[in-house]
Parts: structure tokens; C-alpha cells; sequence
């Protein structure tokens, strides 16, 4: 909950006046919320606690972190997914 | 002695390893706040590679595990309601109420979800206009904006059928409160970086100087812990107490100023009851005023709960640094993940947990953080 998993953004668009976006993390895509990074576009690595991107992050640490966080287990377990023998599925909601 | 290619840089490990046994020369202890940060040293084997003198105390810093016993038995008695769609983070599931858990609700027909983030939540409130949907809204400083934006869009939606269940913590008290404690032990701090990462660091500076305490915004992998604690280490050595950021790639000195100026107008400080450890004055987020339509405990009036704490839990002194996981007689016994006592033993976060899960096959003497 308090680690945050860096995720790069591939797709922006808007919502009720809300910045949304399409981050892929090392792999799991998710869609996050972008109300506080104005600034972040798409190729932007970017910080997401429980789908809000907090900050803007250089690609070599994203990509260190995310190897890092994959090679303990912890990259599925922050990011909410399940994996079953088909593949991954994401929490219920 | 672990292998220190588990570091990602193991030169670079070896190189802040050689100068912190370069600078040590006398008895320091530290505490890391976060829970991220104990599992990262725990798993590593940090506390081993460290000079003897050197004591790391393991921190509050997991907010599952601080989360208030009467705060867990009230969504347990809301997530049992039939028109009740209850969404939680998914460690908080487990974490024990008086007698039961979320997953025993759920298991009972409660419809309990998981969701990996607030807006999830949300959209099931869109998606059930039938239903009332109650987010528990638990967590440092890092979960407040997500808990807070779900407000102002359930706000601006007009959805009548969105809660919060807040019980937000904050991390600046709660090292009040450390060092204000009768067996204050700690000599210097690692901040959670995250959590500044948000708010920034000056919530900070008047501790350091109160205190003469240096603190040191640290991050959460085997570098960053070895970073910070090296930072601090010097500072002890030299008899400097600043406050300063181990941690630049993700934290600045301002923290996020949109994120800030949303929690702050959502939320609102109050004092907060930290599970086992009590209450600390001004240590909470609650809902404002101007946002109570969505605040779940007006929404339901839930009374008379007495609560009961397990009697062989030492969780309350775990997370005070008092003790080890190890020293509690119920630890990898009456208490394991599957079948927790106390919280910590539950979240990813939780010290209990981290020692359990890279710890248990050694004997209390070894184990311990020294």
C-alpha cells in the first residue's frame, strides 16, 4: 500500500474534467488516475499508489524498481492481482 | 552474511556496507518507520550486514496493523448489512476484528470485494445505484489522495450511494509521540519516503529540531534502506540532528501541491487510536465537516460494539519497537498468516509478518533485530 509500483503511462485521456491514463506495470496494465501529475504525458514513468500517480519517475529507476519488485514477488501483490493457471486476473471491482 | 547480489548492485552495497562499518564507533539504534521498510531489511538481512552496535527499531509504519480494533469491528458491522457493498484494500481482509474478519463476513454472505484502488469503488457505486457502497478509507499520508479524490468525484457525480469509512494515520505524531515515550530508545529516524513523496518534508524540520533527532527520508529497496541508514549513521557519529532526503528520485522538498491541497480540503486532523498502541493526539484524518454526506459513520449508526483484543497477542509492543516478532510466545505458533492473532502478522506491511515469512526458521536469539 505504501510502496507504490512505478508504471509507465501509455494512453491519457479525460474524464469529467479528470485526467485519466493507461500505465503498464512490467507488464499489468491498469487504468490510473492522473488528478495529481498534470504534467505527466504519455511515455512518462510515473510513481501510482492504489491507481493515483503521485509522481514523475526517470525510466532507469522505474525499470530498476520494477525488476526489483518482480524478482521478490511483490510487483502482483501491489498491484492487486491474482494469478491463476491462465494468467492473470485482477482484484474483483 | 546474505549475498549482496540480492541488492541489484552488489558494489555499490558493498561500498555504503564498508563505509557504515567505517563510521560507526559506539552503540546507535534507529528506527525505520515504514513497514515497507522493515520487510526490505528483513528480507535482505540488513540488520545482519550492519555493525553490531548498530540496533534498527522497527516502526509503526504499516497501516493495517494500526488500524483501530472499534474502526475493524464497525466495517464489520457495516459490510454485513445486505444493502451493503463493502470494498476494501485486500490485507485488511484478514486482519482480526472481536472474533471475526472481513473474509468470515464475506464467507457469511456479506458482499465483501477487494478492490486495488479506491476509484474501483466508485464505479461500483455507479454501476449498484441500489446499493450503498462503503470504501474503507484506511492509511498513511500515501493512500489519502486517492481516498480523498473519491470524494470530490462522488461529489461531482451526485452518487448518494458512496461512503468512506475513514481511519487515516499520519506519520509526524506518531514520531512525536516516540519521543516523547518514557523508554525513548530511538536516536534517529528513517521517514518513510513515500508519505513525503506527498506532503514533502518540512512537517519534519521542527522535529529534528524539538528533538535534536536527525531524520532521514529513506526509500524502500536494498539500496535506498542502506542509503538512509548510512545518512543517519554519520549524522549520529558527527552529533548533527538534520533532516535530509536519501530519497531525491521520488521526494521533494514540497511533496505533491495538488495531492496537499486535496487531502487538506477533504480531510480534516483529529486524534486517532493507533491499534495497540493507543491514542496519539492530532495523529488522524477524518472527513470535514462540509463532506459528512459521505463520512459511513453517520451514514450508519453503528453502536454498541466491545471490542476484545486476543490476550496472547504482543502486537501493541511489536509495534512500538519494544520487541521483536520473535520474543512473542504466540509468534509461528497460535499466530501465523494464515491464522493471525494480531495485524501485523497479516499485511504485507506488518513486522510480524516480515519475520514470519524470512525469519521463523531461526531461534528467538538469532532473530531478533539485535
Amino acid at each position: 500500500m505504501c510502496l507504490g509500483v512505478p508504471g509507465q503511462v501509455t494512453a491519457v485521456w479525460e474524464a469529467n474534467g479528470t485526467r485519466f491514463a493507461t500505465a503498464d506495470f512490467g507488464g499489468v496494465t491498469k487504468e490510473i488516475c492522473l488528478a495529481y501529475v498534470p504534467d505527466v504525458v504519455v511515455g512518462d514513468y510515473t510513481i501510482v499508489h492504489v491507481g493515483f500517480a503521485l509522481t514523475r519517475l526517470d525510466e532507469a529507476s522505474a525499470l530498476e524498481t520494477l525488476e526489483l519488485f518482480r524478482s521478490v514477488g511483490l510487483l502482483d501483490e501491489e498491484l492487486g492481482v491474482v494469478r491463476t493457471p491462465t494468467g492473470p486476473t485482477s482484484a474483483a471491482g | 552474511m546474505r549475498y549482496l547480489d540480492e541488492f541489484g548492485d552488489p558494489d555499490l552495497a558493498r561500498a555504503l556496507l564498508d563505509d557504515i562499518h567505517r563510521t560507526v564507533t559506539k552503540p546507535w539504534a534507529l528506527m525505520e518507520v515504514c513497514g515497507g521498510q522493515t520487510h526490505t531489511i528483513i528480507r535482505n538481512g540488513i540488520d545482519q550486514l550492519l555493525p553490531e552496535q548498530v540496533t534498527l527499531i522497527h516502526g509503526p509504519g504499516c497501516p493495517v496493523c494500526v488500524t483501530p480494533l472499534e474502526m475493524i469491528d464497525r466495517a464489520l458491522e457495516i459490510a454485513s448489512r445486505p444493502d451493503v457493498i463493502f470494498c476494501s484494500f485486500g490485507d485488511m481482509l484478514r486482519v482480526p476484528g472481536s472474533g471475526r474478519d472481513l473474509f468470515r463476513v464475506k464467507s457469511d454472505g456479506g458482499d465483501v470485494r477487494i478492490v486495488y484502488s479506491p476509484l474501483d469503488a466508485v464505479r461500483l457505486a455507479q454501476e449498484h445505484p441500489d446499493k450503498q457502497v462503503v470504501f474503507f478509507g484506511i492509511g498513511f499520508e500515501t493512500t489519502a489522495p486517492a481516498n480523498a479524490m473519491t470524494v470530490t468525484m462522488a461529489q461531482q457525480l451526485g452518487l448518494t450511494n458512496f461512503s468512506l469509512l475513514v481511519s487515516h494515520v499520519l506519520v509526524p505524531p506518531a514520531i512525536t509521540a516516540l519521543m516523547e515515550s518514557p523508554v525513548r530508545r530511538v536516536q534517529a529516524f528513517l521517514a518513510a519516503g513515500h508519505v513525503c513523496t506527498v506532503m514533502g518534508m518540512a512537517d519534519y524540520q521542527p522535529l529534528v529540531e524539538k528533538y535534536h533527532v536527525p531524520i532521514v527520508v529513506t526509500g524502500f529497496e536494498p539500496l535506498d534502506v542502506l542509503q538512509g541508514i548510512r545518512q543517519a549513521l554519520v549524522q549520529l557519529e558527527e552529533g548533527r540532528a538534520e533532516l535530509e532526503n536519501a530519497y531525491p528520485r521520488a521526494v521533494s522538498y514540497e511533496g505533491n501541491a495538488v495531492a496537499r491541497q486535496v487531502v487538506g480540503e477533504v480531510f480534516e486532523t483529529c486524534d486517532r487510536a493507533w491499534r495497540g498502541i493507543g491514542v496519539i493526539p492530532m495523529s488522524g484524518w477524518r472527513l470535514a465537516p462540509e463532506f459528512a454526506d459521505f463520512d459511513a459513520e453517520l451514514r450508519f449508526d453503528v453502536t454498541g460494539i466491545t471490542t476484545e483484543e486476543s490476550g496472547l497477542c504482543r502486537s501493541g509492543e511489536v509495534l512500538q519497537g519494544l520487541i521483536t516478532p520473535v520474543e512473542c510466545a504466540a509468534f509461528g505458533k497460535e499466530c501465523t498468516p494464515r491464522a493471525p492473532l494480531g495485524a501485523p502478522m497479516v499485511s504485507s506491511e506488518g513486522a510480524c509478518a516480515a519475520y514470519y515469512q524470512f525469519r521463523r526458521l531461526e531461534s528467538p536469539a538469532a532473530g531478533g533485530a539485535r
